[in-house]
């Protein structure tokens, strides 16, 4: 079913009836110096955030594994507040990934 | 999703280009997340997130007008799952934050959770394949209202002065570490919550999106008459496992956008300590 959408999907891309072209590209890439395309800046800042947070999510979860085999019955309790934890630290992760397409 | 590339490879569009043919991988950026108006009022653009924000909003609408229409004891149908749905923000997200006394902001919320998932679903969604708060402007504004909220709140039961007193100073702080203290607590409170509330929100659907983008432009870019078509086929398996994974997220943020506004408003009514 799933399959079948996507196929679909890929159709709709494929055939090109409808094209959702771009209004405007906001910002030029034109006036970056040669370095910054060979570096790849953006895939580095992202790199470098995604550090601290897989760290904490690690830490996150592996407590969370740790008190629910200590404690089975806390489970309910203590899963909710894993999502939590885990969402909150994930941001700063997808604030790095979210920065270079609207910083150049 | 089709960008039109540099016009210098002309015949290079990414509904023609594979991989072997001379034109480089699509790669998704920025400028996917920018439509071409459905239509315009004078200075006016009416666009496909706008239309999907409204839909969404209409669809929510709907959805609990319906359910609640004829509402029995015993509930069957729409009903049933119009209630899970309420009870759901009620037990999980409003009851622990704000307790019994904090249920006339159930409305509030339940609005929020399920416009925010509404929309984030949307980005799984075939035919429409775009969750309106991966824009900037949707998150923001949201954010933007939850924040007058809890600051005019806060300003009303705590006093002007006391409530920012109230932040600012947070019980059994030592004297000697109100300086360094005091400025950060008050940018955090009050600068950083809005934002971070947003950006969470908008960093979340933007990455899922792109990752979305990413993958399905690489099942296309691949599909050829070679052996590329074999890592179509796995590009295109994990467009579905991403497709799962994105279900879960989208779900998580809008529960974690309601819980943490029921926190801050909750944090308006009582100093938080």
């Amino acid at each position: 079913m799933q399959l079948a959408m996507h196929l679909h999907h890929l159709l709709y891309v494929a055939s090109g009836v409808h094209r959702q072209a771009l209004a405007v590209t906001p910002g030029s890439s034109s006036s970056n110096p040669v370095w910054y395309h060979i570096l790849n800046l953006g895939a580095l800042t992202y790199g470098l955030a995604a550090i601290g947070p897989g760290i904490g999510i690690g830490l996150i979860f592996g407590n969370t594994i740790q008190s629910i085999a200590r404690q089975p019955e806390a489970a309910g309790r203590v899963t909710g507040l894993m999502w939590i934890g885990f969402a909150l630290t994930e941001s700063l992760a997808l604030i790095g990934i979210a920065v270079p397409f609207f910083i150049k | 999703m089709n960008h039109v590339l540099a016009a210098v490879a002309a015949s290079c569009s990414p509904s023609s280009s594979h991989i072997f043919s001379g034109c480089g991988y699509p790669a998704p950026s920025i400028s996917d997340f920018y439509f071409n108006p459905l239509f315009r009022i004078g200075g006016f653009k009416f666009d496909k997130p706008m239309l999907l924000a409204l839909l969404s909003a209409v669809i929510v609408v709907v959805f609990f007008w319906f359910a609640f229409r004829k509402p029995k004891l015993v509930p069957r149908g729409a009903q049933n799952v119009g209630e899970m749905g309420i009870l759901f923000v009620r037990d999980q997200i409003l009851r622990p934050q704000m307790g019994k006394a904090g249920d006339k902001w159930l409305p509030f919320l339940c609005s929020l959770f399920f416009f925010i998932w509404v929309n984030n679903i949307f980005g799984i969604i075939p035919i429409l394949y775009f969750p309106a708060t991966s824009r900037f402007e949707y998150p923001l504004f949201l954010a933007v209202m939850v924040w007058l909220i809890y600051m005019f709140l806060g300003m009303k039961h705590q006093g002007a002065f006391g409530y920012f007193r109230n932040m600012a100073v947070p019980e059994g702080a030592p004297w000697w570490i109100l300086p360094l203290l005091v400025p950060i607590e008050l940018f955090s409170n009050i600068l950083v919550r809005p934002f971070t509330l947003s950006v969470r929100l908008f960093a979340n659907m933007l990455a899922g999106h792109v990752l979305l983008l990413v993958f399905t432009l690489a099942t296309w870019y691949l599909l050829t008459a070679s052996i590329a078509a074999l890592y179509a086929t796995a590009s295109f398996a994990l467009v579905i496992i991403l497709t799962a994974l994105e279900v879960l997220i989208q779900a998580l943020q809008a529960f974690i956008f309601t819980i943490l506004t029921a926190t801050y408003v909750a944090g308006a009514y009582e100093p938080a300590h």
